[in-house]
């Protein structure tokens, strides 16, 4: 009984907090945006433009609802009902932070240690493909379905790229569960340093299945009015939206988690603090390097501009793939060699 | 029980609905209580693999295709009696094998195992590569064939 109360409060405390991080990283983006263009930015709801997420909260909900008259009704609403909940169920398996003991009993900071947690989050970012194909299929305008299409052929693209740079990760740590990858790294053994290439390709994937410039052409503007949310709007759209910023917060944990360290930190061992105070601060590290990420995915938004269709596809297939295999092909020479069994 | 019932009514929605995208989100929803099957029986990697392999590549494309045709019902192509009554037929006979197959192993089902770890990545990796490295590297070369075999079509379409 414990045990479910415990769950169920870490998973409300990590449902509320990526809500949270992604209302105010619109809030971010356009601060950050503001800054890289020399302008001000957001400024004038509450100190420093600091309630500008909740008015666009309400804005969104007050907005009236169309639902086009040649849409399919119940596609229409399952589409960014898909796209909400595939985003909310990644962080499930993400170690948030080492054990916390209370009262003598041992709880780890996350909501589900799975043997599988990788291919776990694989299935669900799958999944996630329909929320986007499903809405742009339903609204029946051809800007809405030229944009699923393109969204859908680029995810399951670099969904492959994405599946290859991890097998290589996987040599290495031998292991599919996320905690224990993220234990193997302790102190400063990140796996960023013995796998560069991997985490490239990884980041870069993941610029693609979060739909981020310079890979936003499912949403691009000047040809397709507004990709496959063209016909959407109030909280619908809204939903979509959303989705795009708890994917980034999500997609930025899982890099942070799988290459840099997670909650891990240099001199770890040397501070001489008590274990609980060691956790919490290691989850603070832990959102200061997702925080980070969030950063990144914003400046490279801002200061890049989006491909072409085909050049995507070309940098997909013809580059990123060969690459992601030619990293396997090292490591899986490397891990051989250093366990001595190469040329025996 | 209720995921074996909701696995039989999307199969059946499959067939039986009007819309062709519609069949094929019902199929999906099929995969998905096929994979709820998996994990009762302890086979989580088969899960995630058949989820992300069947769920999330294949149908993807199959939705695909199907919104770029983009059928109704004025477009569907009438086939004539002769077509359905000889593709009943067909569907009948393989109904009948797929019976008597399962009812002539039906009493020597392998007790399910008792062990909690036996479907987990490392078994299954020990099982593939050790046991039946033979079969599985076979299987390996015939998806290699047919690879090769879908690119050469796709070329020859090109020149």
């Amino acid at each position: 009984m414990e045990f479910i109360i415990v769950k169920f409060v870490l998973v409300l405390i990590v449902f509320l907090v990526s809500l949270g991080i992604a209302a105010y990283s619109t809030y971010a983006e356009r601060k950050i945006a503001a800054f890289l263009q020399d302008r001000v930015g957001p400024d004038r709801a509450g100190p420093f433009g600091l309630l500008q997420p909740i008015a666009d909260g309400v804005k969104m909900f007050m907005k009236e609802e169309i639902i086009p008259t040649n849409a399919d009704k119940g596609l229409f609403i399952l589409g960014p009902s898909i796209m909400m909940m595939t985003a909310c169920m990644t962080g499930v398996v993400i170690p948030w932070g080492d054990t916390l003991f209370i009262n003598g009993t041992e709880y780890a900071v996350q909501i589900t240690d799975v043997n599988i947690g990788i291919l776990y989050i694989f299935g669900v970012v799958s999944i996630g493909v329909y929320g986007i194909m499903i809405g742009g299929w339903a609204s029946n305008n051809k800007y809405s379905l030229m944009g699923a299409i393109r969204a859908s052929s680029q995810m399951i693209s670099y969904e492959l790229a994405m599946g290859l740079s991890i097998i290589a990760l996987i040599m290495t740590t031998g292991t599919l569960s996320i905690r224990e990858i993220v234990e193997q790294q302790q102190g400063f053994h990140w796996n960023v340093f013995i796998q560069p290439l991997g985490f490239l390709l990884f980041i870069i994937c993941a610029f693609a299945e979060c739909n981020r410039t310079p890979f936003d052409l499912p949403e691009c503007e000047t040809e397709l009015v507004g990709g496959y949310h063209t016909e959407y709007s109030s909280m619908k759209l809204g939903f979509y939206l959303f989705a795009e910023y708890i994917n980034m917060f999500i997609s930025s944990a899982i890099i942070a988690s799988l290459y840099f360290g997670g909650y891990n930190f240099p001199f770890i061992d040397q501070l001489g603090l008590s274990h609980n105070m060691l956790t919490l601060l290691g989850t603070l590290i832990f959102f200061g390097k997702i925080f980070f990420f969030i950063f990144f995915f914003m400046w490279v938004r801002w200061t890049i501009p989006r491909f072409r269709y085909d050049q995507l596809m070309h940098l997909g297939w013809r580059i990123m793939i060969p690459l992601a295999l030619v990293n396997i092909l090292l490591t899986a020479g490397v891990v051989l060699w250093k366990n001595g069994q190469l040329f025996n | 029980m209720v995921l074996a019932t909701l696995s039989v009514f999307s199969a059946l929605m499959v067939v039986l609905s009007k819309k062709p995208v519609h069949s094929v989100l019902y199929l999906i929803f099929c995969f998905f209580t096929i994979g709820g099957h998996y994990l009762l029986l302890n086979a989580q990697f088969l899960f995630a693999v058949h989820i992300i392999v069947y769920a999330g590549a294949i149908m993807v494309l199959f939705l695909f295709s199907l919104m770029f045709i983009n059928m109704n019902k004025e477009s569907e192509p009438h086939k004539s009696n002769l077509l359905k009554v000889a593709a009943t037929l067909v569907a009948g006979c393989l109904l009948l094998v797929l019976v008597s197959t399962v009812t002539d192993t039906g009493g020597s089902l392998p007790a399910p195992s008792s062990e909690s770890q036996i479907g987990t990545v490392s078994n299954l990796g020990k099982a593939l590569y050790g046991d039946y490295v033979l079969p599985f590297e076979i299987t390996s070369i015939l998806l290699l064939a047919a690879m090769v075999g879908a690119v050469m079509l796709g070329k020859k379409n090109i020149e």
